[in-house]
């Protein structure tokens, strides 16, 4: 190649390379900025900070228990509801589901996922929350009251509206990971069980289904990585209170919420370096979780499917 | 029965777009897009300055987070070995999953403490960086579809390697790139939670790169969860400028690219 060709490739060459590596600037960046922001609560709390229900602002008494409980909880409660629905949605887009039904059904959930998480906490105090406390919540209440879960005060904002909000955002990236999965079955597996004599439902259950599992589970992953970093929505409905409680009507308090609320009121160093170490437990739980359903997506159906 | 799921799936959106409509088509007037807002307890006055606001934020954040973006999905897809790319691909997928507040900590930590300050440049700056994973990987596979053909015919002809992705892989991709970049943006839009403590918000106009700025999202948030009717109405004007700026900049994008690709 002439020689003033090569002067030009080479340093495209490195400016790209220097924007792809980038990332790992960046990565590097969230990770030492969250442990050196975290050292002073992590020097006096040490472990116990992960264990203990303090959450004491005058006291400098800190302890992310309460929050933890609050994200699990809330994100189990997000994928008991969403997981079902969205894998039977999947299921309906993919195997039964004429095309024109196809196409506007998808518009709209990739729609929903693009609904900004503040406007659907707006709709959530608004709208949700009163509806809530007025006609679900005394029904439930009515009717399953003996079980603990369901005792307590009804206020409407509760870890229940949490996860319930929670359930709302993460439908569309679980339906549409799973839309993408259950395409990448081969035709061959349901016209083998069409073959044997199956049933309709017996084909997806059974060849489509059971096949894409682990797929599945990988979506299903993805949608909790995604419910444990959910803040402004969750925020604005779960009530913000860090207690643990039993009942799923009395308000809670997630890892995101208490540093979204908290973050700028936060006047000693102490209590920002608390904020700082429930930040650093948010992003290790996140990252494994989402570690987890990448390695899950792809050693099913290899690099072709796209994790959104 | 799937399909009764698949249409519980739609029920939120259904109801959010009409409260949304409902709430906010009442509040939103010719005051909200050109006033800044009244006194705490006096009615009236609009969110101007939010809505300058945020598309001050969003030109701060592609400047950088589109060259970024672009020119690492371009390194992607063109250059690199397989492994150094899946390691790449890896953190990149890894900083998607970042939840938004923590981005938000990152830039407190990196920019407001040394400026003393929240800032314009701060906000602009974590929505950039939140950019850059996004882009960078759309940007690479809409590159990475354009046929080799193209490649192989422009090395055939002598023409340099930078030129030929340049001018014509780049063109030929344009369209793809444009809708990643615009969906990135529409995805920064929307957020608040790393404008918290960054950009902080504002009652007035900001008049430097180095003062706190106002932003729609933040002030939704700001007036939902306060105590006030004529906020809340408003809050409900802001929504609806904000869903209606997300959803016709996602449905052009998806409608535009639909008839390409030709998928579902």
């Amino acid at each position: 190649m002439p020689a003033h060709h090569s002067w030009g490739d080479g340093a495209f060459k490195w400016l790209t390379l220097v924007m792809a590596l980038s990332v790992f600037v960046l990565i590097a960046l969230i990770g030492y900025e969250l442990a050196h922001g975290s050292q002073l609560a992590f020097r006096k709390f040490g472990w116990r900070f992960l264990s203990s229900t303090a959450w004491d602002p005058v006291s400098e008494q800190f302890g992310a228990l309460p929050f933890i409980f609050g994200t699990l909880v809330s994100s189990a409660i997000a994928l008991v509801i969403a997981v079902p629905l969205s894998i039977a949605t999947a299921v309906y887009l993919t195997e039964i589901a004429p095309r024109w039904i196809r196409q506007t059904l998808t518009i709209f959930i990739e729609l929903l996922s693009a609904v900004p998480s503040v406007i659907l906490g707006l709709w959530g105090i608004f709208v949700m929350v009163p509806w809530l406390r007025v006609h679900l919540f005394p029904s439930l209440q009515n009717v399953f009251g003996f079980v603990p879960l369901f005792r307590g005060p009804i206020y409407g904002v509760s870890i229940l509206a949490g996860g319930m909000i929670i359930a709302i955002m993460i439908l569309p990236i679980i339906t549409s990971v799973s839309r993408e999965i259950l395409r990448s079955v081969p035709g061959l597996q349901r016209e083998a069980a069409f073959a044997l004599g199956a049933t309709r439902w017996e084909v997806t259950r059974i060849a489509v289904l059971s096949y894409a599992r682990k797929g599945l589970f990988g979506a299903v992953i993805l949608g909790l990585g995604r419910a444990l970093g959910e803040t402004m929505a969750v925020t604005m409905v779960i009530g913000n209170r860090p207690e643990i409680a039993a009942s799923l009507f009395a308000p809670g308090y997630t890892l995101a919420s208490v540093v979204a609320n908290e973050f700028t009121e936060a006047t000693t160093d102490i209590y920002l370096n608390a904020l700082f170490e429930i930040g650093l437990v948010l992003l290790g739980v996140t990252l494994v979780v989402n570690a987890l359903a990448q390695l899950l997506l792809r050693t099913f159906a290899g690099p072709t499917v796209k994790s959104a | 029965m799937t399909c009764a799921c698949a249409l519980l799936v739609i029920l939120p959106l259904a109801l959010i777009f009409y409260h949304v409509l409902k709430s906010g088509i009442g509040a939103v007037n010719w005051d909200f897009f050109t006033k800044l807002p009244k006194p705490v307890g006096e009615s009236g006055g609009g969110m101007a300055n939010a809505i300058v606001g945020t598309f001050e934020l969003l030109g701060l954040a592609a400047v950088i987070g589109v060259p970024t973006g672009v020119l690492g999905g371009m390194f992607l897809s063109e250059y690199g070995s397989s492994r150094l790319n899946r390691w790449i691909r890896f953190a990149a997928d890894v900083l998607n999953g970042v939840p938004s507040i923590i981005w938000g900590m990152v830039v407190y930590a990196l920019i407001v403490v040394p400026m003393k300050g929240f800032s314009t440049l701060a906000g602009g700056i974590v929505l950039g960086m939140m950019m850059v994973p996004l882009i960078m990987r759309t940007t690479e596979e809409v590159l990475l579809l354009v046929p080799n053909g193209y490649r192989e015919a422009a090395v055939a002809l002598g023409i340099a390697q930078w030129r030929s992705i340049l001018q014509i892989v780049v063109r030929t991709a344009l369209k793809g790139i444009i809708t990643g970049v615009l969906l990135a943006l529409a995805r920064v839009a929307g957020e608040t939670a790393p404008l918290l403590f960054t950009a902080f918000g504002n009652r007035f106009w900001n008049h430097k790169l180095t003062d706190p700025i106002a932003a729609l999202p933040l002030q939704i948030f700001n007036y939902a969860i306060s105590p006030y009717e004529d906020w809340h109405r408003q809050a409900w004007a802001g929504a609806l400028v904000l869903l209606l700026l997300v959803a016709i900049v996602n449905v052009t994008v998806r409608v535009l690219t639909r008839d390409r690709f030709k998928n579902s």
